[in-house]
């Protein structure tokens, strides 16, 4: 292996003449054994040829195939000689050499290293962002060479970070020194796992260069924590705005009317398939426009939870205003009703409701702390609710006599609100309200005839906690809740994290009845 | 008065007539029961298997039936509910009086259906892989014990070409399962020289749907400096959500590979699995194998979601536990017919040393003692459509081991059931 890199780097020079690429090389990189293939990938990086970028792209988008001992590459349904790059006759039953992680990884960074002498600036740049995590001691003096020829500031500060990583193995100490300083101003997970063997004496030799180690590995740690935290802080607010958009609609059923709805866990249920539902009917009728699938279910989700919420109240829960218990028995009963109709309709086993492309992949905002979108956009979403709530209740004229009809239904009645259909609207608006939380639970969990049952515990948790009869009250108990589980989550593990969320809030409801919020002054009871 | 007579003896000349008809009926057929969910969190992984099960008994009836009798199945959902599961399974042995069930997937299912089966000496046929630590002469185990899979897998982890893993993530769903393959493993890992330090373990209840905390602390434990891997032995519908956060949290499989126990072609169907080329998993059959015998197992389920209007019927995928109960059924049937009954016992006697032409491409055996399949092991990594690309295969079949020899006071236990 030493000795053919030595010949290698003594070819360097005369490389450019070099037109097509060593046909013993190219045939190594179908062998049986992947540690051949391994040498032969490393060996095609170091002579920066065109040729082998062609040879090794094709590799990794497993277009690379072996026929007979010929290693060719196909394309649709034209095929060229692996070497040479020259046009072939379609052979007759090529076999895919085997790519397993190892090479994967091999591969993606040796096209890396390869792509740094690229024409294009935006290429360059980008394989020097990615080499950063899989430098190999064996491709210094490729990155010198790279370097050297470097003229943009910002793909030269990158290179050299990465021309430190791989001398970390040089034998001169000093230039160790240089590699470990320079690398001490990233932040990259992938960095520190480079400089933690150089923190151990045994690895280490040079005291020199084993402090500035340390120091560098804590220089780097101290940056990764605030990563850790933004990222758990962030998870807590996902989780919050999820709690929240299965309890705002809860918030106004229960909080405001004081009626304790047990069908509000099916009403997202109903939200989610209603998603679904559209989801078909794009993929049928509109398939060009799949991905806007999701802001058309919004409005869809809105109305048809909205209906079955109108259905619910003009025919149950309206005769029942006031008792409180026959209200949860109905609501319990109606519940089960609803899971049943949804398994008659769609069946009992889970639909799949897909991610929007634009809603799959996250935000890289520190090299350890990727961001979802997915779960930006729902955070996104759940402020976009909460503001239509608050507008529609403090801002409209049904706002002001949903808050009328609540507080003094009587009195309300006789200044001439038509508190019976007032009732209907806000029982529609807090079942809407719920179908669009099912929207969103369609996205990251699974969409399923019983979905509805693992929300109404947390629903109702949300409302009792941030006091009944308030709008704010269930924002901060969601946010509350949300923070708090996801930093138990991570200290003792989800399993232990419930538990001790509900023992929490046994203790809290004990202690204060009313909720961190309490409605102050004279209601009619 | 003579009206009312009439009728009582009318009543009872038709029913004498219809229970006539029945007995008549019961000797035309021999009754198969289908334990699996067909609800709730499991329901994703074993309705295939229930599809399967009445596509294999088509299978048979066609071709002949068992010993000239037709098979007639019989379906329950026991709805992912452990004590359901026993309840169904006493009703399928006392009212429907079936000659064999096949069913369960998870080992707390299986766990709460064994009294049952051991009280009415019935027949099970397990098809989906376990810890082991159990074995019984009523059950016949299909799916592989700990070092048909999970065994393999870690030490193709600690392998050149897996990436020679230093540092282990545990993950798994809380029940029996994952608990003692785990425990397992971590003895596996000690023995090998894997300090406990570099052992992270860690469980989510079932159904569970928000990964974001355990994605977060595995980057953070794989930052460490050793090369890390993931051991996933969750269950159930989690595992789409589990792999969504994954490929959105960018964990690449060259940096921290996942490999999956319970995670198959069926599992990844409703997932993009473009962002999760690279992760793993280890089984005894994968739907990409290419032989013969694969290629008609494949076809025949194809034609069958077609006949049945499967939902998605034409992007159905077959995996690891469906063949499992495919040779599970065929081998029943080889049993039957050489004890020429449907007795448990004879058939028990007569499943020793049984052999089938397993899709899998092997000539698949069942033990002579411990009820166990002999297993070739494979282990693949995903593609980006949703199938997997076997990178390292056991050399031939493998002898199940029930009982672990990493689990102390094992070596003393018997290799085979114990009979009272």
């Amino acid at each position: 292996m030493k000795k053919t890199l030595i010949t290698l780097l003594l070819c360097l020079g005369s490389l450019s003449a070099h037109a097509a690429l060593d046909p013993a090389q190219v045939r190594q990189l179908a062998a049986e054994d992947s540690s051949d293939k391994v040498a032969a990938i490393r060996q095609l990086t170091q002579t920066a040829d065109p040729d082998a970028v062609r040879v090794l792209k094709a590799m990794a988008e497993d277009s690379l195939f072996l026929a007979g001992d010929q290693v060719v590459i196909i394309e649709g349904d034209k095929a060229f000689d692996g070497a040479t790059g020259a046009a072939l006759k379609m052979p007759a039953n090529p076999e895919s050499p085997t790519v397993n992680n190892r090479i994967r990884g091999e591969l993606a960074s040796a096209l890396a290293a390869l792509r740094l002498f690229d024409a294009d600036a935006s290429v360059r740049l980008a394989s020097a962002q990615k080499l950063q995590s899989r430098v190999t001691p064996e491709m210094a003096p490729l990155l010198a060479r790279a370097l050297e020829k470097e003229t943009d500031a910002q793909i030269r500060a990158l290179l050299a970070l990465a021309h430190a990583q791989a001398n970390l193995a040089d034998s001169d100490p000093a230039a160790r020194l240089a590699a470990v300083k320079a690398l001490a101003e990233t932040s990259s997970p992938a960095i520190k796992s480079v400089l933690l063997p150089l923190t151990e004496k045994t690895a280490e030799p040079d005291d020199k260069v084993r402090h500035e180690a340390i120091a560098a590995v804590k220089a780097i740690n101290s940056r990764l924590t605030i990563a850790e935290n933004v990222g758990r802080a962030f998870s807590g607010l996902s989780l919050g705005s999820i709690l929240l958009l299965g309890a705002l609609g809860l918030a106004i059923t229960y909080g405001v009317m004081g009626i304790i709805n047990m069908a509000h866990g099916e009403l997202l249920m109903v939200g989610a398939y209603a998603t679904y539902g559209v989801q078909m009917l794009f993929r049928a009728y509109f398939p060009n426009a799949i991905d806007w699938y999701l802001p058309a279910a919004i409005p869809v989700a809105f109305f048809v939870a909205a209906l079955v919420g109108v259905l619910m109240e003009r025919t149950v829960i309206r005769w029942l205003y006031g008792r409180t218990l026959e209200t949860l028995l109905a609501t319990w009963g109606l519940s089960l009703v609803l899971i049943q109709s949804a398994r008659v309709l769609f069946g009992a086993q889970n639909v799949e409701v897909s991610n929007p492309s634009w809603m799959s992949g996250g935000i890289e905002v520190m090299p350890n702390l990727i961001l979802p979108w997915n779960r930006i956009i729902i955070v996104g979403f759940a402020m976009f609710v909460l503001f239509l709530v608050w507008v529609l209740m403090n801002k409209t004229r049904l706002g002001m006599f949903i808050r009328a009809v609540t507080q003094n239904r009587p009195m309300a009645g006789c200044v001439g609100v038509p508190t019976s259909r007032i009732d209907t609207m806000a029982f529609a608006l807090g079942a809407g309200i719920a179908g669009l939380g099912g929207v969103a639970l369609s996205q990251i969990a699974n969409v399923g005839p019983d979905m509805g049952q693992g929300y109404i515990v947390d629903s109702f948790m949300v409302v009792v906690v941030g006091g009944v009869g308030q709008l704010a009250g269930a924002v901060w108990a969601a946010l509350g809740l949300g923070i708090f589980s996801k930093l138990l989550e991570g200290w003792a593990g989800a399993v232990i994290a419930k538990i001790s969320i509900l023992v929490c809030i046994i203790i809290f409801i004990q202690k204060r009845p009313q909720g961190i919020f309490a409605l102050k002054g004279r209601f009619v009871e | 008065m003579s009206n009312r007579r009439n009728f009582i003896k009318a009543a009872v000349l038709a029913a004498a007539l219809s229970s006539i008809g029945m007995a008549a009926h019961a000797a035309d057929t021999i009754k198969v029961g289908v334990l699996h969910s067909l609800s709730g969190t499991m329901a994703i992984s074993e309705t295939a298997l229930k599809e399967t099960v009445l596509m294999t008994i088509e299978e048979i009836n066609k071709a002949g039936g068992v010993m000239g009798k037709k098979l007639e199945p019989v379906v329950v959902d026991p709805a992912s509910n452990w004590p359901l599961f026993a309840e169904k399974a006493r009703q399928l042995l006392t009212k429907d009086k079936v000659a064999v069930t096949f069913g369960c997937w998870t080992s707390v299912s299986r766990k709460s259906v064994l009294p049952v089966y051991k009280e009415l000496n019935g027949l099970l046929f397990y098809p989906v892989q376990y810890e082991g630590e159990e074995l019984e002469k009523n059950v016949f185990y299909t799916g592989a014990a700990p070092n048909q899979q999970a065994i393999p897998a870690v030490e193709y982890l600690m392998s050149k070409d897996g990436g020679e893993a230093k540092r282990f993530v545990l993950l798994g769903t809380d029940y029996v399962y994952p608990r003692t393959t785990n425990k397992i493993l971590r003895a596996f890992l000690k023995s090998k020289g894997v300090a406990d330090a570099d052992i992270m373990e860690d469980y989510t209840p079932f159904g569970h749907s928000d990964y974001q905390t355990i994605i977060a602390k595995i980057k953070k434990f794989a930052s460490e400096g050793k090369k890390t891997a993931v051991v996933s032995t969750i269950n159930g519908d989690s595992n789409v959500p589990f792999y969504k956060e994954l490929g959105n949290a960018g964990l690449k499989a060259t940096d921290v590979p996942v490999v999956a126990f319970s995670v198959g072609e069926e599992e990844l169907r409703g997932v993009d699995t473009k962002p999760l080329v690279g992760h793993l998993a280890s089984w005894n059959y994968f739907m990409s194998l290419k032989n013969p015998e694969n290629d008609k197992f494949v076809k025949m389920y194809r034609d069958w979601a077609k006949k049945v209007k499967l939902p998605n019927a034409d992007k159905v995928v077959t995996n690891d536990p469906m063949e499992a109960t495919y040779i599970g059924i065929h081998m029943w049937k080889q049993a039957v017919e050489k004890a020429k009954s449907t007795d448990t016992d004879k058939v028990i006697a007569a499943m020793a040393g049984q052999t089938f032409k397993a899709p899998s491409g092997i000539v698949s055996k069942m033990d002579e003692k411990n009820h166990h399949l002999h297993k070739s092991v494979f282990i693949g990594e995903i593609k980006a459509d949703g199938q997997f690309n076997v990178v390292w295969k056991t050399p031939g079949p493998i002898r199940a081991q029930p009982w672990s020899p990493f689990i102390a006071g094992n070596d003393k236990k018997k290799d085979e059931p114990e009979v009272k």
